[in-house]
């Protein structure tokens, strides 16, 4: 400890107005994200008896249940694939989806304690759980591999679109989680609106059927749905003999950034006052 | 973002320096709505009104400046804006006006176990926690050794946190802190746990860290440990300096802002806690000071706001100049029941046991079954330097938390079995072994 010069200076002034993300105070925290990540991953599974086992069952279990309703009982076209290949190629966009949206919603008040004793950049908390989802995404991209080579469809180079489209689920999911975590301090509706909305918007999208087999009034709809481009580009890069979903894909990247900044702003707002109301 | 501010106070030795600092809540209902519902139900309501919201001020017109390497203690009465001071100088809350300047990192410890996870072990919380306060894994790593020396929890670094005695965890969670390389250090009522072996080597750790030219803000009720680390004091009441200097005189002037309290005032009754159907009016000792062993009597008369089910009993409890507490007199204790439905009056009087000369204060409870008044700080009084003994006496002779009324008897014997059990060695025989 030589001068005070050397010090970072740190200056607290009230807040009023949009403040903006702190891109460098993020970047400067980011050690404490990953040991929040990190921390999340390691009580996630802790004291429980399959442990990361139900990293693998969980996806597997949901796309199996998903593809024999709609599969086998409602009988609806496969595409051309195995109903499984099918359901699994949307379902891994949408588990990546879903659990950020639902841990991220989760992430303000869970950590209240943490939030009314210290400071650290608040945004950190959504966001260590879109890290420590990637991990579960990652597992299941394995299986979506796996189920792809063993019913047959196989793999192309194509596979590697499947990552910038992950990327936009993350994306989306943020934002939406973000906003809701913020929200949820105010307002504990959030914690029973948000599974009707995951539910509703899980039968919304085309994860357990194929867009071709929506009749066209109902398409108008679904193509308010930004999550439908990414999931259409999901099934272009891991399934053969589709169609690059140029305007969808366009309609999802549009929709995903205004969600984005709508949810930043949201979470900036809230935010403030959170050590006071939480 | 802050460079003009850094070249304003760069070639000083500033570590802390407060401008005009106010805090403000929003009181009453309009404060939160925790539904959708009522919160547009509220918006309703209000509409075509002027919007008037209550606010308090926790904290107005603030201002001192701390000094790097200094180590000051913060004291003021509950509700003063301590605790509302640290919040906004670790960005905890934003303050509503005024700056705040600060020069290097700011560790802090706002309660015990502050960021640790109950479910992680001893280990992983030291990194998380570390982390929390700004540190890279490189630099939790090297003073990893020294806090787990400190909190001696060696044997239990992979146990869950939430396994660990209450002592563990407040070793823990101050090691953390103390061995930490941040500039500043604020550190708010840690002390008040943990054991007294704690206390002190906590106590010389954080003379430590103001040798080693870090800055400490301290926020205690403790005012022995106040005075024993700081050089000097801040006292705060009711959200301002009430004054700024050495500390043995703010020790001084925090005792006054407890005496001063109007029990009576809107204000005052507004900051205490409790249901409020009853509430304290008047709470005084019957004479200025009292001796150590005449009984200390004190006449009380309690307001009946609402009136309440059953009946109702009044506890004092007789705290020290540390802070702790000497005494609980609860009228329960003595069949001693108010109608609860009817202000009252009566007297309390202690005769047992025999109190240090010194200065004391007393918190009242009035009680239902739920707590209705809370009054902290209801009166001082004064304990006189006046010894019960027949005897002059020193504060050699008079140690302990209270006088005690005691008898010696005493005389010499002579016993030839055990020789060298003498107590006067003015005989020679007894030293000589056999």
């Amino acid at each position: 400890m030589s001068s005070a010069a050397d010090y970072p200076t740190i200056v607290i002034r009230p807040r009023d107005g949009f403040g903006g993300v702190h891109v460098r105070e993020l970047w400067e925290s980011r050690f404490l994200l990953l040991r929040l990540a990190r921390r999340d991953l390691t009580l996630r599974y802790r004291q429980t008896a399959l442990g990361v086992t139900w990293v693998v069952l969980q996806p597997l279990l949901a796309a199996g249940v998903l593809s024999f309703v709609f599969g086998r009982v409602a009988k609806l076209s496969g595409e051309g694939v195995p109903y499984f290949a099918l359901t699994m190629s949307g379902y891994v966009g949408w588990s990546c989806f879903s659990s950020i949206v639902s841990k991220a919603s989760g992430s303000i008040l869970s950590n209240a304690g943490m939030i009314s004793k210290v400071f650290f950049p608040r945004l950190l908390l959504p966001l260590s759980t879109v890290v420590s989802t990637l991990v579960d995404v990652g597992v299941a991209v394995v299986l979506l591999l796996g189920v792809l080579l063993t019913t047959g469809v196989g793999i192309s180079l194509k596979i590697f679109f499947i990552v910038p489209m992950l990327l936009g689920f993350s994306i989306i999911a943020f934002g939406i989680g973000a906003a809701m975590s913020a929200l949820a301090v105010p307002y504990r509706d959030i914690n029973y609106v948000l599974p009707v909305m995951l539910q509703l918007l899980l039968y919304g999208s085309p994860i357990a059927y194929g867009l071709s087999n929506v009749p066209s009034s109902v398409r108008r709809f679904i193509d308010f749905n930004p999550l439908v481009g990414l999931l259409e580009g999901m099934r272009w890069a891991s399934l053969p003999g589709r169609d690059f979903p140029t305007s969808t894909l366009v309609r999802s990247i549009v929709g995903g950034l205004v969600i984005v900044v709508i949810g930043l702003l949201v979470f900036e707002r809230v935010e403030r006052d959170f050590a006071d109301v939480i | 973002m802050s460079s003009e501010l850094t070249r304003q106070t760069g070639g000083g030795e500033i570590a802390v320096r407060v401008r005009d600092l106010r805090k403000s809540y929003i009181l009453g209902k309009g404060a939160r709505a925790n539904t959708l519902t009522e919160h547009l139900s509220g918006k309703l309501r209000s509409l075509g009104k002027r919007e008037q919201r209550e606010t308090m001020d926790a904290l107005s017109g603030v201002n001192f400046e701390v000094s790097q390497g200094e180590a000051v203690g913060i004291v003021g009465r509950n509700g003063a804006g301590k605790s509302t001071l640290l919040k906004v100088l670790t960005r905890v809350t934003s303050p509503s006006q005024g700056v705040i300047t600060l020069h290097g990192r700011v560790g802090s410890l706002l309660e015990i176990g502050t960021g640790f996870h109950p479910e992680l072990t001893g280990r992983e919380n030291i990194f998380l926690n570390g982390s929390i306060l700004g540190m890279r894994k490189e630099e939790v790593q090297r003073n990893f050794d020294a806090i787990v020396d400190f909190a001696e929890i060696a044997k239990f670094l992979d146990t869950p946190v939430k396994r660990y005695s209450s002592g563990m965890y407040v070793r823990l969670a101050f090691a953390v802190a103390a061995h930490l390389p941040t500039e500043i250090l604020l550190i708010d009522e840690v002390l008040a746990v943990g054991d007294a072996a704690f206390k002190s080597r906590s106590i010389s750790k954080m003379k430590e860290i103001v040798q080693e030219g870090r800055t400490i803000l301290f926020v205690s009720h403790h005012m022995p440990s106040v005075v024993e680390l700081c050089s000097r004091g801040i006292v705060l009441d009711q959200g301002k300096v009430a004054f700024d200097g050495a500390t043995q005189a703010a020790a001084r002037v925090y005792l006054d802002t407890l005496a001063s309290s109007d029990l009576r005032s809107e204000e005052e009754r507004g900051r205490r806690r409790g249901t409020g159907e009853f509430r304290l009016a008047r709470f005084e000792p019957t004479k200025e000071g009292f001796t150590p062993d005449e009984p200390k009597t004190f006449e009380f008369e309690l307001d009946h706001i609402r009136d309440l089910a059953g009946d109702i009993a009044i506890s004092a409890h007789v705290i020290d100049e540390s802070g702790d507490e000497v005494a609980q007199c609860d009228s329960r204790a003595m069949g001693v029941w108010m109608n609860g439905t009817h202000s009252a009056r009566g007297e309390l009087s202690i005769e047992h046991p025999w109190l240090q000369p010194g200065r004391y204060t007393m918190h009242i409870i009035v009680h239902g079954i739920t707590v209705a008044d809370s009054a902290l700080s209801a009166c001082t009084f004064e304990v006189l330097p006046v010894y019960p003994f027949p005897s002059l006496v020193d504060k050699w002779s008079t140690g302990g938390r209270v006088l005690s009324r005691f008898d010696w008897k005493a005389e010499s014997t002579r016993d030839r079995n055990q020789p060298s059990y003498t107590p006067h060695a003015t005989e020679p025989k007894g030293i000589e072994s056999p």
